[in-house]
C-alpha cells in the first residue's frame, strides 16, 4: 500500500464510472435541494432581523396566521422537489444496482471475496491463485466479486471505484466494479467488527495488462497453497495480516464457506 | 446454564483493573452516587426525598425527576463523547490513550446512553411536566403507573452506570448488530448489560406510551377539541402512538438476541440456520420510529417557543398538525434505508429511498410554517428562541444530507462513515436536544418558579452551536475521505487535522455544557430576584402559563374553559382569565406510593443479576415484581381528598401573589 | 402533598374505570406487536432447520386439537363468568372463574408436555434457527397464559374478599380482556405454526 499515490478523497474523486456515476447524483441531489436550503437560510436571518422587538422595521400583525396560498407554496414546492428527486433515485438506482453486470469490451474478471477476522481473502477462481489484503486487477477490466463473511457482518468497501454492500456469513453479495486508468487505491471493512477492525484494510491495484499479467506470475510462484489445512490458519484471528499470496486454491473453497453456514433444508 | 451461586460473576472479571481510565471512570461514578448519598444523609432530608419525590405520583414532580436524571446522563454521556474525540485525535499511527477495547465500549455507551437514558427520559420528563397543563388536566391517567415508567427508566439507566464498575459495557455499539454481539463472538457481560438496561427502560417507554395516548384522549378540559391542543400536546400523541407501537420492536429484538446468547438459540448466530438480517430489520422497525420518538417533542416545543417569542399564533397550524401526524405515519415505512448496502434488490432499495424521501416534505412544512410564524412577529431572544433559530438552520443542513443518504446509491458511498455519524447527530443535536434544552429554559420557571439567568442560557447557546459546527462538519469531511465510523486508531494523517477540530469542538461543546451549570447554580442562587409570581413569565398562550409557579397539585382549581387555540391567550383578549368561583369544589389526588420505587429496585435487581447469571436473584426478583403489582391491585381507594377549603388556601396564596405583581 | 392514611382514602373518579380499560386496549396492541413480530419471525425461520427435525416430525395434530380445544372452552368459560358479573352472581363468577382456571391449566399442561417431548429428542431451542422460532413464539403465548392464570387467582380472592365490587369488576372485565386475547393469538399460532406444519 505504501508505494502508490493515495487518494485524499477518494469519494470526490473516483477512478471509476460507479463511483463517478454514484458522486454525480450526490451533487445533483445538493443542488436540487438547495433550492429549499437557501430560502430558509435567508429567510431565517432576515426574519430574525426584520421582526426583533428590539427596534425591527417589520410590520407586526399577531392576528395573521394562515394564507391558503403560503401553505400550498409550503407544501408544493419541498413535494415538486421530492418528485424530481425520486424520479432521479429510482432510474440512478436502478442503474447503479451493485449487482449488475458492467458493461466493457472484455469479459469481467471474477474474484471471491472472503470477509475474516481481521483480513480480506480474494480468490481469483479463474486463475487459481489467491491473495490476503491485497486486490489486483487489470484496469478497464471490470471486475465482477461475489462477497461472504467468514466471521461477523462486515462491509466490503473501496470507495475510489464505488459503493460498499455487506459481507454476511452464509450468504453472497455481489458488487461490479471498474477501474478506468491503472492506479492504486484502498479498500477495507466499512463495519465495526472487533479490535483488529482498524487495520482491517487491504490494497487494490488496478493494472496494466501486461503488469497484472507479471502479478500473476508472482503469485503464482507462491509456494503456498490454499487448502482446507491453511484456509483454517488463515481464518484464525489476526491483526493487520501482511500481504500474501496462494498459487494455487482448493475447488470450492468459496462454495464450501458458505454453505458451511447454511441452514436452509433442500428445497 | 450457570447454576453457581454467583451466577458467572467474580472479582477479577467484574473489576475494571483492565484499563486505567476504566477505573477512574469506576471511582467517579462510585464517589458521585456516595456525594449524592452522602450530601442527602448529612442534610438528613432522606424523608423529604422519600416522601416529596421519589414515592410522589405528581406528574410535574415525575417530570422534574426524568429530567434530572436526563441531565445526569448527558454529561455522562458527553463524557464518553469527548473521550472518543481526544482518542481519534491523537491516535494516528498510535494505539492513543485508551486500552483497546475500552474504545469500543465508550462508543456503545455513548450512543446508548445519548438515546435511551439521556433523550428519552429527557423529553419523557418535559411531557411529564407540561403535557397534562396544556390541556387542562389535574393529572395524567395512571399516576402510579408513570412512577413505574419512571423508575424502570432509573434502573436501566442504573444498569448502564454499574456496568463501568462491575464488569464492562457492550463494545458491539448502540445498535449491537449480531453475530458479532452473539455469544459466539462475544461471550462476556457486556452486551448483555445493554441488552437488559434497554430492555427494562424500553417496558417503561412503552408505559409511559400508554399513559400520554390516554391522558391526552381522554382527560383534556371542557372545550379543548383535539384540533385547538397546542402543538406540542399533538406531537406528544404522535410520539407516544410510536412508543406502543415501535418499542416493542425492541422489547422483541433484544429478547430474541438475549435468548440466543442464554440458551444458544439460532436466532441471529451464523450457524445453526440464524438470520443476522433478520436482526437488522427488527431493530430498525424500532429504530427508525424511535428518531421520530425522539425529534417530534422537540417539534412541539419549538413551536411553542416560536409562537411565544414572536408574540404571534402559529402560522398553518392545522399544516402542522397534518405534517406531524404524517411523519409518525410514514416513519413505520423506511426501515429499510439503514441497510441499502445488504444487498436487497433495486427496486426495494428504490422504494425505501423515495418513502424516506416523501418524510422531508412534511418536515419541511414544519420548518416553512415555523419561518412564516417569525414573519411580520415581534420578535424577542429568549435563550429558547436562539435554540429554536439555531435549531432551523442547522437542522436543514442535517435534512439536506439526510436526503443524500436516502439516495440508495450516495448511500452506498457514505454508508457506515463518519458522514452518516455527522448526519445523524446533525439530527439529534439541533433537532432534539435543542428543542428540550429550549423547553427546559422555557418550562424552568413553570416547575421551580423562578426563571434560569438568560445571559449565561445565551452562553450556553453560542457554545453548543459553534462547538457543534466544529465538531460535526469536520465528520462529513472525513466521510467524503472514506474514514469508517467507530475507529480506534489510523493510518491516514490527511485526516487527522479534521479529527483535531473536531475534538476542539468537543471541548467548545464542554463550555456550553459548563454555562448550563453555572446557568443552574446562578439562577438558584438569584432565585428570589428571579421568582415567577405570575406563574405566566413569558405572557404564555397556551394554558400551562395559567397555573400558578411551581402549580398546586392539582394545577387547576378549576377546569378551564378552552374556546381556541392558543386558550390562554384567547381568555387573556376576552379578559376571562384569573376569574374565580364562588366557592372552590373538593378535588381527588392520588395517594403517593413506593411501589413505583420498589418495582424499579427489583428491576433493577432483575437486570443486574440476568447479566451475570445469577439466575435464582433474577428469579426471585421477578416473583417480588409480580407480588408487588399483585398486592398494589388489592388497592382500590387509591385516592385522598383535598377539600374545597384547602383548595381555597393554597389559591388565596397564588392570588395574592397577582395581586401584588399588579396582574389582577 | 400528599399522605392522609388509609381511613381518608377514597375510590377515584368514575371516568377512571373508562380510562383503565382504554389503557388496557391500548397494552394489548402493543402486546399485539410484539405477537406479530413473533409469527414474522417464525415465518421467516421456518425453513432454518439446519439439517434438524421440521414441524411435520414434531407436530401432532391430535395434542395441538386437544390444546385448542381446552383454550376455546376456557374463552367461553370465561364468557360465563363475565356474564354472571354482569348478573351480579358472585357465586357463580367464581365457580367459571374456577373452571377457567383448570382450563388454563390444562393447557399449559400439555404444552409443558409437548415441549418436554421435544426437547428429550433433540429437538429443544437450540436445535436450530425454526425450534428456536418455535418455541419462542409458543412459549411466549405459554407464559402469558400463565400471567392470566396467575391473574385468575388474584382475581378470585378479590372477588371472595372484596366482592363484585366497581374497582373488581373493573378488573374482571380487564381479566377478560386479556383471556381471549390469548385465545385469538392461539388461533394464529395454531393456523401459522402447527396447521401448515402439520400439513406439509
Amino acid at each position: 500500500m505504501d508505494a502508490c499515490n493515495l487518494i485524499r478523497a477518494p469519494i470526490l474523486h473516483p477512478a471509476g464510472p460507479v463511483a463517478l456515476a454514484e458522486r454525480d447524483l450526490l451533487f445533483t441531489a445538493v443542488f436540487v435541494m438547495l433550492v429549499v436550503v437557501v430560502p430558509v437560510f435567508v429567510m431565517t436571518f432576515l426574519f430574525a432581523w426584520r421582526y426583533r422587538a428590539s427596534g425591527g422595521r417589520g410590520r407586526y400583525t399577531p392576528n395573521w396566521y394562515y394564507s391558503g396560498k403560503v401553505d400550498a407554496i409550503i407544501w408544493l414546492v419541498p413535494a415538486l422537489i421530492v418528485v424530481v428527486l425520486g424520479y432521479l433515485l429510482w432510474t440512478e438506482t436502478h442503474k447503479l444496482d451493485p449487482y449488475r453486470q458492467l458493461v466493457s469490451g472484455t469479459e469481467p474478471l471474477e474474484v471471491e471475496a472472503i470477509a475474516q477476522d481481521w483480513k480480506w481473502l480474494f480468490i481469483y477462481p479463474e486463475l487459481g491463485v489467491a491473495s490476503v489484503n491485497e486486490l489486483v486487477f487489470p484496469s478497464n477490466r471490470s471486475l465482477s466479486l461475489k462477497i461472504t463473511s467468514d466471521t461477523v457482518m462486515n462491509s466490503f468497501f473501496i470507495p475510489a471505484l464505488g459503493g460498499q454492500i455487506y459481507a454476511m456469513a452464509g450468504m453472497q453479495t455481489r458488487l461490479h466494479l471498474l477501474a478506468d486508468k491503472p492506479g492504486c487505491f484502498r479498500g477495507r471493512n466499512m463495519q465495526y467488527s472487533g479490535h483488529g477492525f482498524p487495520e482491517q484494510r487491504f490494497a487494490v491495484r488496478a493494472l496494466a495488462k501486461e503488469e497484472f499479467d507479471a502479478w500473476l506470475s508472482r503469485a503464482r510462484k507462491s509456494p503456498e497453497k490454499l487448502d482446507m489445512a491453511a484456509y483454517r490458519a488463515l481464518a484464525a484471528p489476526s491483526v493487520d495480516h501482511p500481504v500474501s499470496y496462494y498459487s494455487g486454491v482448493a475447488p470450492r473453497l468459496y462454495d464450501s464457506i458458505i454453505e458451511k453456514y447454511a441452514g436452509k433444508h433442500p428445497e | 446454564m450457570d447454576m453457581r451461586i454467583l451466577g458467572r460473576l467474580t472479582a477479577a472479571d467484574a473489576l475494571p483493573f483492565y484499563s486505567w481510565v476504566a477505573v477512574g471512570g469506576a471511582v467517579v461514578t462510585v464517589l458521585g452516587l456516595l456525594t449524592i448519598v452522602g450530601a442527602i444523609t448529612f442534610l438528613r432530608k432522606w424523608r423529604y426525598v422519600w416522601t416529596e419525590w421519589m414515592t410522589s405520583l405528581d406528574h410535574k414532580r415525575i417530570g422534574i425527576m426524568y429530567v434530572m436524571l436526563a441531565l445526569v446522563m448527558l454529561v455522562r454521556g458527553f463524557v464518553d463523547a469527548i473521550m472518543m474525540r481526544a482518542q481519534q485525535a491523537v491516535a494516528l499511527n498510535s494505539t492513543g490513550y485508551l486500552p483497546p477495547e475500552h474504545f469500543d465500549q465508550i462508543f456503545s455507551s455513548h450512543g446508548t446512553i445519548m438515546i435511551f437514558f439521556m433523550a428519552m427520559p429527557f423529553l419523557t420528563g418535559l411531557i411529564n411536566i407540561i403535557v397534562p397543563q396544556q390541556i387542562g388536566a389535574r393529572d395524567v391517567a395512571f399516576p402510579f403507573m408513570n412512577s413505574v415508567s419512571l423508575w424502570l427508566t432509573a434502573a436501566g439507566a442504573g444498569l448502564v452506570l454499574i456496568s463501568l464498575v462491575v464488569g464492562r459495557f457492550s463494545t458491539a455499539g448502540w445498535t449491537g448488530y449480531p453475530p458479532y454481539s452473539g455469544a459466539e463472538y462475544n461471550p462476556g457481560v457486556g452486551v448483555d448489560y445493554w441488552i437488559w438496561a434497554i430492555q427494562v427502560s424500553g417496558i417503561g417507554t412503552t408505559l409511559s406510551g400508554i399513559n400520554f395516548i390516554v391522558t391526552i384522549l381522554k382527560r383534556r378540559a371542557p372545550g379543548m377539541k383535539l384540533m385547538r391542543m397546542p402543538l406540542f400536546c399533538w406531537t406528544t400523541l404522535a410520539t407516544s402512538i410510536l412508543m406502543i407501537f415501535a418499542f416493542p420492536a425492541l422489547t422483541v429484538t433484544t429478547a430474541l438476541l438475549a435468548l440466543d446468547r442464554i440458551f444458544d438459540m439460532h436466532f441471529f448466530t451464523n450457524a445453526g440456520g440464524g438470520n443476522l438480517m433478520n436482526y437488522i430489520n427488527l431493530f430498525w422497525i424500532w429504530g427508525h420510529p424511535e428518531v421520530y420518538i425522539l425529534i417530534l417533542p422537540a417539534f412541539g416545543i419549538y413551536s411553542s417557543v416560536v409562537s411565544t417569542f414572536a408574540a404571534k399564533r402559529l402560522f398553518g397550524y392545522k399544516s402542522l398538525v397534518y405534517a406531524t401526524m404524517a411523519i409518525a405515519l410514514l416513519s413505520f415505512t423506511v426501515w429499510l434505508h439503514h441497510f441499502f448496502t445488504m444487498g436487497a434488490g433495486a427496486g426495494v432499495n428504490a422504494f425505501f429511498g423515495i418513502a424516506t424521501m416523501v418524510i422531508a416534505v412534511p418536515t419541511g412544512v414544519k420548518v416553512f410554517d415555523w419561518l412564516m410564524t417569525l414573519f411580520r412577529g415581534r420578535i424577542t431572544f429568549h435563550p429558547s428562541m436562539l435554540w429554536a433559530l439555531g435549531f432551523i438552520v442547522t437542522f436543514v443542513i442535517g435534512g439536506m444530507t439526510g436526503v443524500l443518504l436516502a439516495l440508495p446509491p450516495a448511500d452506498y458511498l457514505m454508508h457506515n462513515s463518519t458522514f452518516l455519524v455527522a448526519h445523524f447527530h446533525n439530527m439529534l443535536i439541533p433537532g432534539a436536544l435543542f428543542g428540550y434544552l429550549a423547553g427546559y429554559m422555557f418550562w424552568f420557571p413553570k416547575a421551580f418558579g423562578f426563571t434560569l439567568d438568560e445571559r449565561w442560557g445565551k452562553g450556553a447557546f453560542w457554545c453548543w452551536i459553534i462547538g457543534f459546527y466544529l465538531a460535526f462538519m469536520p465528520l462529513y469531511v472525513l466521510g467524503f475521505m472514506g474514514m469508517a465510523r467507530r475507529m480506534e486508531r489510523y493510518e491516514i494523517s490527511a485526516w487527522q487535522p479534521f479529527l483535531l477540530i473536531a475534538a476542539l469542538g468537543a471541548v467548545v461543546i464542554l463550555a456550553g455544557i459548563t454555562c448550563l451549570v453555572i446557568q443552574l447554580v446562578v439562577s438558584i442562587r438569584k432565585r428570589n430576584e428571579k421568582r415567577d409570581l405570575t406563574g405566566d413569565p413569558w405572557d404564555g398562550r397556551t394554558l400551562e402559563w395559567l397555573t400558578s409557579s411551581p402549580p398546586a397539585p392539582y394545577n387547576f382549581a378549576v377546569l378551564p374553559q378552552v374556546r381556541d387555540i392558543d386558550a390562554l391567550h384567547d381568555m387573556k383578549r376576552h379578559g376571562s382569565v384569573y376569574v374565580r368561583p364562588k366557592q372552590y369544589e373538593d378535588i381527588l389526588l392520588p395517594i403517593n406510593t413506593g411501589a413505583g420505587v420498589l418495582i424499579g429496585g427489583l428491576a433493577f435487581v432483575f437486570g443486574f443479576s440476568a447479566v451475570w447469571h445469577i439466575w435464582w436473584v433474577a428469579a426471585a426478583a421477578l416473583l417480588a415484581i409480580l407480588a408487588t403489582a399483585a398486592a398494589r391491585s388489592f388497592r382500590d381507594k387509591t385516592e385522598f381528598c383535598l377539600t374545597g377549603s384547602k383548595v381555597q388556601e393554597i389559591e388565596n396564596r397564588h392570588f395574592r401573589d397577582l395581586a401584588r405583581e399588579g396582574v389582577l | 402533598m400528599s399522605p392522609v392514611g388509609d381511613d381518608t382514602a377514597l375510590l377515584p373518579h368514575d371516568e377512571a374505570y373508562d380510562e383503565r380499560a382504554f389503557g388496557f386496549w391500548l397494552y394489548l396492541m402493543s402486546d399485539a406487536i410484539i405477537f406479530a413480530l413473533l409469527f414474522a419471525t417464525y415465518q421467516i425461520m421456518a425453513g432454518d432447520i439446519a439439517g434438524g427435525p421440521q414441524g411435520s416430525d414434531l407436530f401432532s395434530l391430535p395434542h395441538t386439537f386437544g390444546e385448542t380445544l381446552l383454550l376455546l372452552t376456557s374463552s367461553l368459560t370465561f364468557g360465563l363468568a363475565s356474564l354472571a358479573l354482569d348478573a351480579g352472581n358472585r357465586r357463580r363468577v367464581l365457580a367459571w372463574l374456577g373452571v377457567t382456571f383448570v382450563l388454563g391449566l390444562g393447557f399449559l399442561a400439555m404444552e409443558i408436555h409437548e415441549f418436554h417431548g421435544m426437547i428429550t429428542r433433540g429437538a429443544g431451542p437450540d436445535r436450530s434457527g425454526f425450534l428456536s422460532a418455535f418455541f419462542t413464539l409458543v412459549s411466549t403465548h405459554g407464559l402469558h397464559v400463565s400471567a392470566g392464570l396467575v391473574f385468575i387467582l388474584v382475581m378470585t380472592v378479590q372477588v371472595v374478599v372484596k366482592g363484585l365490587s366497581r374497582p373488581v369488576s373493573s378488573r374482571l372485565e380487564r381479566l377478560g380482556l386479556f383471556w381471549h386475547f390469548l385465545d385469538i393469538v392461539w388461533i394464529g399460532i395454531f393456523s401459522v405454526v402447527y396447521l401448515p406444519g402439520i400439513l406439509r
